[in-house]
């Protein structure tokens, strides 16, 4: 080829030169896409994770920052790293941190559950209605993302106060003659998180149910099995990959959640997101509070990863 | 939803610097503490642009000051947060020439300030006020008879405090104060950072911890103003809010404080300019301007705190000046008490004792 040609195809197609000319120093075409998530995920991720865990290994101070730097440069040109994992140790030798991160889980486990129960039968109806009504359905699902989450949640305090809009409606009927103690509850906890997270069981659970070919469930039928044999037996097992994404996307963020059961909760509803508050606003101790979500960061990986593999082995098994 | 918009609109004039620098103040006070036209007369009076910001906790003011670059030119700290806020390097120290109207403060307060900040070198106090008992007068009459009550019993001794458990009691979520006022009822120091004593004040909490509905700081202004609780350890300016919003809602709920015989704590808030702040001179400009006497004596009028500034005193409403509540009278003034800064190590324990008595935990 002639360098006129050459030129020629580059003018072309200029993404071939360019492809060359990364694949030069290294870079494909595969890695170039890659490249972005991956910053994306370094700077926004994996940055702030390594500053926190730094602080993790620091002692309080009273200064600014109110910790005491890990690398210390003595005049006569030594360099000192200091780490402390007392901080970790801190956390077994007081069985507060054990019981907030197992109450934690076990709100999140709970609220993952009733969230699913809820969610299944509305993904399944979205699932099945015409098309014309199922844009309309998930429009209804997604619309109160429109306002606010906080004025959402304050709305509930509204509705479970005292003299608010159910214990009113209760007397009224003369159904209870003493208003319910709704509000600061852990029974309050469970409906402000199952309220807030209710679509993100529902999108991932309807997305699964609506591939589901329909010529399954009649030759089930075909085969003679009843509606609710046809539902154990082929539509629950084949939902089982939304199921597992919706029940993570809703236990991850319930499980260090902070804002509900401050506004919903009572004060014994004990958490890790207020313990970690304790530790940074109350005791000052950032070092501490580091180590804290340090540690909910492992207890939170473990069960992703588990039912990761879970998802994957269903998806490979098919 | 203003409040909100402020915040946004001055989070946004801070992500702005070098625009026109010389022009701007940022100020960080608590939320509902000034009055309404304080900030519009300054920016007319001297040209320089508030971006007025707001906070509901003293944590969350030194949250942002230990983490550096915060933007404000002037924040108002509670005094036993300041006195530690001091120690850590936080603030710069005031240049006393560029206030003329110090001279407008009451020696009495300045002498007590300096508890927390000695010599008022960093610091000149803006309003103070006590930590003590709002309650609703139909509520707790119709339970503990007609005598108004007049001491801590009403929320120390578990065979009064269960009479009124069923209309709602609350505490304000401040392990501090909450801890202070009770060694204080326990006949002990008040600043004590003894262990056993810290221990001896647990008991007590926890003794009537089961008539506590909830532990808050802000949630009770609401819930006393509408008859939601009916006995709440509170913020004297707070709970006169909720007495005002009762009286202008006109369903029959009336409000009260009161300072009971045993003494409660007085907490100072108290202007302070940090040591990265951005715009200082305009700092002491805004802090002189809160300083005259006009202009304390408006702000007391509306939040009905009382005013570190003497030559105010003869500006400021009769009704607010002749409540006892506001400006308690000197044999109840003999007992109030200051809250000290505690060592990190006692912090700790108070925090962890606090969760104890929250959680049962």
């Amino acid at each position: 080829m002639t360098a006129e040609a050459a030129a020629a195809v580059a003018r072309r197609r200029p993404w071939t030169v360019l492809g060359r000319g990364l694949a030069a120093i290294g870079l494909s075409g595969k890695a170039l896409v890659i490249l972005a998530p991956a910053l994306w995920l370094a700077v926004f991720f994996l940055v702030p994770l390594a500053v926190v865990f730094k602080i993790s290994l620091s002692q309080a101070a009273i200064a600014r920052p109110p910790y005491l730097p890990l690398l210390t440069f003595d005049p006569d040109g030594t360099v000192q790293l200091t780490l402390h994992l007392s901080n970790f140790l801190f956390l077994l030798s007081d069985s507060l941190y054990i019981n907030a991160y197992l109450n934690s889980i076990r709100i999140a486990f709970i609220s993952t559950v009733i969230a699913l129960l809820i969610a299944y039968p509305i993904a399944y109806f979205i699932a099945r209605s015409s098309d014309r009504w199922r844009n309309f359905l998930l429009m209804l699902v997604i619309l109160p993302f429109w306002t606010s989450f906080l004025l959402r949640v304050y709305a509930w305090i509204g509705f479970m106060k005292g003299n608010g809009v159910i214990n009113n409606t209760l007397m009224a009927l003369g159904i209870i003659n003493q208003p319910l103690v709704l509000l600061q509850t852990d029974f309050a906890v469970y409906v402000g998180i199952v309220y807030t997270y209710l679509p993100f069981m529902i999108l991932p659970l309807y997305t699964n149910l609506v591939k589901l070919d329909q010529s399954l469930l009649e030759a089930s039928a075909d085969l003679g099995a009843r509606p609710l044999r046809t539902f154990l037996s082929v539509t629950l097992p084949l939902s089982i990959p939304g199921v597992i994404a919706g029940s993570m996307l809703v236990f991850i963020p319930a499980l260090g959640e902070f804002v509900i059961p401050a506004l919903l909760g009572g004060p014994d509803t004990l958490m890790i997101g207020r313990v970690l508050w304790d530790e940074f606003f109350s005791n000052r101790d950032w070092p501490v509070a580091s180590a804290v979500a340090i540690a909910m960061l492992l207890v939170v990986v473990v069960p992703i990863m588990l039912m990761q593999n879970a998802q994957s082995a269903v998806v490979e098994r098919r | 939803m203003k409040t909100s918009l402020m915040v946004a609109l001055g989070a946004l004039m801070l992500a702005a610097p070098a625009l026109a620098q010389d022009k701007v103040v940022n100020v960080y006070n608590w939320s509902d503490y000034i009055a309404e036209d304080t900030v519009a007369k300054f920016e007319a009076e001297t040209g320089i642009k508030v971006n007025y910001d707001v906070f509901d906790s003293n944590e969350l003011v030194e949250a942002k000051l230990l983490a550096g670059n915060s933007g404000y030119d002037v924040v108002v700290p509670s005094g036993f947060f300041l006195e530690r806020q001091i120690t850590a390097g936080l603030f710069q120290p005031l240049d006393k020439t560029k206030l003329p109207n110090l001279s407008n403060m009451d020696p009495a307060i300045m002498e007590e300030a300096a508890a927390h900040d000695p010599g008022n070198q960093y610091s000149v106090d803006y309003m103070w006020g006590t930590t003590a008992i709002g309650y609703n007068v139909a509520a707790v009459t119709e339970r503990l008879g007609d005598q108004p009550p007049d001491t801590w019993d009403i929320v120390f001794k578990p065979e009064i405090v269960s009479k009124l458990a069923d209309c709602g009691i609350t505490l304000l979520d401040a392990p501090a104060e909450i801890m202070a006022t009770a060694l204080n009822y326990l006949g002990l120091d008040p600043n004590s950072e003894s262990e056993e004593e810290l221990k001896q004040a647990e008991e007590l909490l926890l003794s009537i911890r089961p008539y506590i509905r909830y532990f808050h700081s802000s949630q009770y202004i609401d819930d006393l103003g509408n008859g939601e609780v009916c006995l709440s350890v509170g913020y004297s300016g707070d709970v006169f809010i909720a007495q005002a919003a009762a009286a202008e809602a006109d369903q029959g709920i009336e409000i009260a404080y009161f300072i009971p015989k045993e003494g409660a704590l007085k907490w100072f808030d108290l202007f302070a300019i940090p040591s990265d702040a951005p715009h200082p001179d305009n700092a002491h400009r805004f802090i002189d301007f809160m300083l005259r006497p006009d202009v304390a004596a408006a702000n007391t009028n509306y939040v009905f705190y009382a005013s570190g500034n003497k030559a105010a005193l003869e500006l400021i409403d009769e009704e607010v000046k002749s409540d006892p509540a506001i400006y308690p009278s000197d044999e109840t003034l003999a007992k109030l008490f200051p809250l000290k800064a505690h060592s990190a190590a006692y912090d700790r324990l108070l925090t962890r004792s606090w969760t104890r008595i929250k959680t049962g935990q």
